[in-house]
């Protein structure tokens, strides 16, 4: 039986207990044992952007982060973001205007994008692009993703 | 009763419509933006195990033992699965290739083959089991590409194969199959053309590149009954080819799809599934088997390479006289690459009455391919639109008017036997004509490049089911999969017909216990049959209120009629009654006569066939070969678009796919016959900062086949990509590129021959 | 994997004992970028991971004499994210911008980046052109060296068992000093170098150059510090003929391979062209420089 670790961790604000192996990775963890589905495993290697949770407000590829290493730390996934009954405008302009096809993609892109909002919150068409260029697309081209960010960088904004 | 069409489809176009082309928030939506969607790898069962493949490292090689005693003592593991446990079927039918590329039986075929498999209570434990499997394997001379093998001496993948379609064909080949389609007299047309262009082109094998990899879980109980979850685009076709090549019978197995991250084709067929079937069974205990991204390259089901040689003639005036092609098609180690697309559709859109092509599809040491959106259409566009445009150049004709002077239009026969209904070919080319982006000026140093597409768009074996429930809502129950929105698309459709809000119409994608055999999704079939069927089993229920109406008012059924969500009196000779809705009826008669709702099975046909044209401009760094697309508009018929935000979505996305690989994406083999570049970082998909905004232009010439006139549109999009862009490379460097994908290094070298040649001079067209 | 330790010291001697003392494949656990994928792919199986987060010398950036000292742990996006590091030092950001997404530089570290010693990895022709120095901490003490010493061919180091990377020292800018990286690769981001080239420069008031150091990424199995193509810049104003006698001799270093990232031929001249826009961008660079 390979050695396991104890550690606790707090995801979209509520605390978790969990064990795990040295080698399991932040998503394995949020995934198979926290039943936190919605961050999703496209590749393993950091190339697809599928896996991105927020750590310790921090933008990252959960696929690359050991469950070991968030011992403390304070992650958000794709769970988190709306409140309650209220989406994030996020969400709902990306609902709105189409900026979803089969959605695997969907919650790592909305956690980028978040965080590119918060960063800059009136970020260039590039200034979207190359931020998100970690986050891999196939079903929409990224047009509608992009016009979506756009635009519910605009009404955040109060523009 | 069963119908291929609907006999009257009620199609008006004068009819003003409340719902379908208006563009609502779709209902599968916020599972989507919240991560409540639960795809493939998203079911948690008690009790579950981590299944995971044992994989051939040889590209070819004979099995000689499996030795899995270290592997199932070691503690943690719960079953394993090698080639005795799948039943035997003879090699060389369709059923003895299938369960061979589940697992192999008498030879590894290619580098990633499944060979054995375990389950265990951990990841780290299936890994360790695997490692502890002992595999004896003989191996053999590998063939990778297509054309060595086809060449006597190469290695022979399967003794059995005689080629078809070739007389006295005796000896074992791995050419699988020579097919011949032809109309007309080409060297008569030949003749009669002032102008001839013969070229060769070559493009390399990608992968459909869907972000979701397969994933499963299989749950085996002790009569036999076995519950498959999984990500797929054909669940009857799952549960039919499962039920062949491990005997059981298709009631026994029920699948169940979950929603798929992308499939563009390579979910039609399985991968991990039997396998995991057949660890469930053994373990008694339920197992999850998801693939890893190599393993996604390495052993799905990528897109064939091809080699083709295009030639056609042209008089003066513009009318295109002939038109010849030979094609070889690459479809791995098995047949299955479905390349007589190619040959039917690859000129059918000009209305060409001389045509002559010859075909081969040929088997190698690689993973047996499987459909991307048009399969093995797109790869030979990429030469015929080459051709095309330099026909035009040659006798100095606009290249938009070209294909103007040559389109097919309503009448036209078919090289494949079907005469054209209405279509859109030339309203499209006209709008292309006329469109900003063909207007505005080339800039500065960029090319521009046009090409156009077709695909016949398929219907097929649907099934569906509507229910009204007591307070007027309904569900509807669909039969295929929602790759791209249609389960909003059809919807609408549902909630036009009944007259009522698309807010109170929910769907569900079935299982296979729940409705009757459903096609494939794919083809660019689902929103056309699927609607249709849905719009088949609307007016069944239509029907089924009239006559519950007329019940109500003691009048007789032909007395009702239906408008706009209410039943009303048909004239004022039936009497005077208050209209009743949908609700009202619903809720007073269900209690007394049961449920309201309506069911149909169809083998859809009358599916309108959809063109585009694409308009790309690129600029090519001339000192490194990279090419920026700088602009992209998409031109494209879709009959009728039902939810326009959708059109657009899937015109983008395919020419997205289409830049990709155009411009980057392959595969690398070593001389070990191995891929090398089996991750995202190396098999180079596009990102975000790799493309413009990608303009839409949705042309709407109705199918009136079709209730509401539509068409397919998810593969036209990807058809013209890489032609168009190659023909802006033309246009921009005055070499048109011959191979797939251009590349950095493929378009410096292009370009550097041509300067030597030219003394320095950049090269004129 | 059989019971991988994990272990999070909160000093370099604990560290250093640590890795000191392990038996079997022992890996220093920064951002992890590098280690994870390759034990994810089974191209690795350390027995310890030695975290070193926690570590506050491998965290901290700092000026120190008119320089600055850059902790070898610190992750990619405090470094693009340090204003006067991106005005001090423009072209080692720019390195590090481009190690693969924002994600990735969410985690990864030049400490790894130049410890996983790919020939292609992006932040380090950048720092050997500018002169950068590393501080290594072992069993036998702390040695200061120049960091084009530490990879030694593809996955290889100098380092001994028991040595970190502590952290890495930029030198004191001169006046109309700058650096610019560039890299070649098919798409825009996301992708392994093709060929990088990192070149930093001092200018004198009249805009001679009077100091140059061209290093070459991707085209031999460690970065290049090419003395040869630096030679041909100083002296001149990088005019047309400094910039060919540059691009001739970032080529004719080059010794590269053919793999699936680029051919031999496409790489050595893709050197040359890429060796004049960086130069072209350091000089404009260090023209608006004080």
């Amino acid at each position: 039986m390979s050695k396991k670790y104890h550690v606790t961790t707090t995801v979209n604000g509520d605390e978790y207990e969990f064990l795990c192996e040295a080698q399991q990775t932040l998503l394995d963890i949020l995934r198979d044992e926290l039943m936190l589905s919605g961050t999703k495993d496209g590749c393993g290697t950091g190339d697809c952007g599928a896996c991105t949770v927020m750590l310790d407000g921090t933008m990252v590829c959960s696929c690359l982060v050991l469950a070991v290493e968030t011992e403390g730390s304070r992650i958000e996934t794709i769970e988190g973001m709306a409140k309650g009954e209220n989406l994030h405008p996020l969400q709902r302009i990306f609902l709105e205007l189409n900026g979803l096809q089969c959605g695997i993609c969907t919650p790592g892109i909305l956690i980028a994008a978040k965080a590119l909002l918060e960063r800059n919150p009136d970020p260039t068409e590039t200034e979207i692009r190359y931020w998100l260029a970690g986050n891999l697309c196939r079903c929409t081209g990224y047009d509608k993703i992009i016009r979506s960010v756009q635009a519910a960088a605009k009404e955040m904004r109060g523009a | 009763m069963t119908a291929t069409i609907l006999e009257k489809s009620g199609f008006n176009r004068d009819k003003k419509l409340k719902i379908v082309g208006t563009s609502p928030v779709k209902h599968d939506g916020i599972d989507k933006v919240t991560g409540r969607a639960k795809f493939g790898a998203d079911l948690f069962l008690p009790g579950m195990l981590v299944g995971k493949i044992l994989r051939s490292p040889h590209p070819h090689a004979i099995i000689r033992s499996i030795d899995t005693a270290a592997a199932e003592r070691l503690p943690g593991v719960k079953a394993v699965v090698t080639r005795d446990d799948f039943p035997e079927i003879k090699a060389g039918t369709a059923g003895g290739d299938m369960t061979r590329n589940a697992m192999a039986r008498e030879k590894a075929l290619y580098d990633g083959h499944p060979v054995a498999a375990v389950a265990a209570t951990s990841e780290s434990i299936a890994k360790q089991a695997l490692k502890l499997i002992k595999v004896d394997y003989q191996v053999l001379p590998h063939v990778i590409d297509a054309v060595e093998a086809m060449t006597p001496g190469a290695p022979i993948l399967h003794p059995h194969v005689r080629t078809k379609g070739v007389k006295g064909a005796d000896q074992p080949s791995n050419v699988i199959e020579r097919l011949d389609l032809a109309m007309g007299d080409v060297e008569k047309g030949f003749a009669e053309a002032d102008v001839i262009v013969e070229r060769e082109y070559d493009t390399k094998p990608m992968h459909q590149g869907y972000i979701e990899p397969q994933g499963c879980v299989a749950t085996a109980a002790e009569d036999g009954q076995i519950e498959l979850w999984c990500s797929t685009q054909a669940p009857w076709v799952y549960r039919d080819r499962l039920t062949e090549i491990l005997k059981i019978e298709q009631a026994k197995i029920r699948v169940t799809q979950s929603e798929m991250g992308g499939g563009f084709g390579g979910k039609t067929g399985f991968y991990g599934e039997p396998v995991a079937i057949l660890l469930a069974r053994k373990a008694k205990r339920p197992v999850k088997l998801t693939l890893t991204r190599n393993e996604v390259f390495r052993a799905t089901g990528p897109v064939s390479g091809t080699r083709s040689r295009i030639k056609m003639g042209v008089k003066k005036d513009g009318t295109i006289t002939a038109a010849e092609a030979e094609l070889i098609f690459q479809t791995g180690a098995f047949t299955g690459s479905m390349f007589s697309n190619a040959p039917q559709a690859m000129f059918t859109r000009y209305n060409l009455k001389n045509v002559k092509t010859v075909s081969y599809e040929v088997v190698s040491n690689r993973p047996k391919v499987n459909s991307f959106r048009a399969p093995c259409v797109p790869q030979v566009v990429f030469g015929v639109e080459g051709v095309v445009d330099e026909l035009a150049r040659k006798i100095g004709m606009d290249p938009i008017d070209l294909r103007l002077k040559n389109a097919a239009t309503e009448g036209y026969k078919t090289i494949y036997g079907e005469t054209f209904g209405p279509i859109g070919f030339v309203e499209t080319l006209q709008a292309a004509k006329k469109s900003d982006h063909y207007n505005s000026p080339v800039p500065k140093g960029q090319g521009r490049g046009v090409a156009a597409g077709f695909w016949f768009n398929r219907g097929g074996e649907t099934a569906g089911t509507l229910n009204i429930a007591t307070d007027g809502s309904v569900t509807l129950i669909l039969g295929t999969s929602d790759v791209a929105g249609s389960r909003i698309a059809i919807s609408m459709m549902a909630a036009e017909e009944l007259g009522i809000p698309v807010d109170k119409v929910r769907a569900i994608m079935a299982d296979t216990h729940s409705l009757g055999f459903n096609r494939v999704t794919a083809g660019s079939r689902t929103t056309y049959s699927t609607g249709m069927v849905i719009v088949d089993s609307a007016r069944k229920a239509i029907t089924e209120l009239c006559k519950r109406a007329g019940q109500i008012w003691g009048v007789p059924e032909e007395g009702v009629t239906f408008e706009d969500g209410f039943c009303r009196p048909a004239s004022s000779n039936v009497g005077t009654f208050e209209p009743l809705s949908i609700a009202q009826i619903a809720a007073k008669t269900t209690p007394t006569h049961g449920a309201i709702a309506g069911h149909s099975e169809m083998n859809v046909t009358g599916a309108g066939p959809g063109f585009g044209l694409h308009i790309v401009d690129v600029a090519v760094d001339r000192e490194t070969g990279r090419v920026d697309v700088t602009r992209y508009t998409v031109v494209e018929d879709a009959g009728k678009a039902i939810h326009p935000l959708q059109v657009e979505g899937q015109y983008q996305g395919g020419a997205v796919q289409g830049i990709g690989w155009a411009l980057n994406e392959e595969y690398y083999y070593g001389d070990d016959g191995r891929m090398q570049n089996a991750s995202f970082l190396d098999y180079r998909m596009p990102v975000a900062s790799d493309v413009p905004m990608i303009g839409t232009e949705i042309v709407e010439v109705p199918n009136p086949r079709h209730p509401y006139g539509l068409r397919g549109v998810g593969e036209v999009p990807v058809v013209p990509t890489m032609a168009a862009i190659a023909n802006a490379i033309g246009a921009a460097i005055g070499i048109r590129p011959q191979s797939l994908p251009m590349s950095p290094p493929k378009l410096l070298k292009l370009m550097d021959d041509a300067r030597a040649k030219s003394g320095g001079h950049a090269p004129s067209a | 994997m059989e019971g991988v330790r994990y272990e999070v010291p909160e000093t370099l001697q604990a560290a250093v004992a640590l890795l000191a003392g392990a038996t079997g494949d022992a890996r220093v656990l920064a951002g992890g970028t590098d280690v994870i994928v390759q034990m994810e792919t089974d191209l690795i199986e350390p027995t310890l991971l030695v975290d070193v987060k926690k570590i506050k010398e491998l965290r901290q950036i700092a000026s120190e004499n008119g320089g600055f000292r850059i902790g070898a742990a610190v992750p990619g996006m405090a470094i693009v994210n340090h204003a006067a590091l991106c005005q001090a030092w423009p072209g080692v950001v720019d390195g590090v911008k481009l190690i693969g997404s924002i994600q990735i530089k969410g985690r990864a570290s030049i400490g790894g980046n130049l410890c996983n010693a790919s020939p292609a990895a992006d932040s380090v022709p950048a720092l050997i052109a500018a002169g950068a120095i590393v501080r290594i901490i072992g069993p036998n003490g702390v040695r200061e060296v120049p960091v084009e010493t530490v990879p030694v061919g593809p996955g290889k180091t100098s380092l001994a068992k028991g040595e970190i990377v502590v952290s890495f020292l930029l030198p004191p800018r001169p006046p109309h000093s700058s650096d610019a990286y560039q890299r070649f690769t098919p798409r825009t981001e996301m992708d392994i170098a093709v060929v990088g080239v990192g070149i930093s420069l001092t200018l004198d008031d009249g805009g001679t150059c009077t100091a140059a150091r061209v290093a070459l990424g991707a085209v031999a199995p460690t970065v290049l510090l090419v003395k040869d193509a630096a030679d041909a810049l100083i002296g001149t104003r990088l005019d047309e003929a400094a910039l060919d006698r540059l691009a001739k001799a970032a080529s004719a270093a080059c010794r590269p391979i053919d793999d699936k990232r680029g051919t031999k031929e496409f790489r050595i001249k893709i050197a040359g062209v890429l060796a004049k826009r960086t130069a072209q961008q350091a000089l404009e660079r260090a023209r608006q420089s004080r």
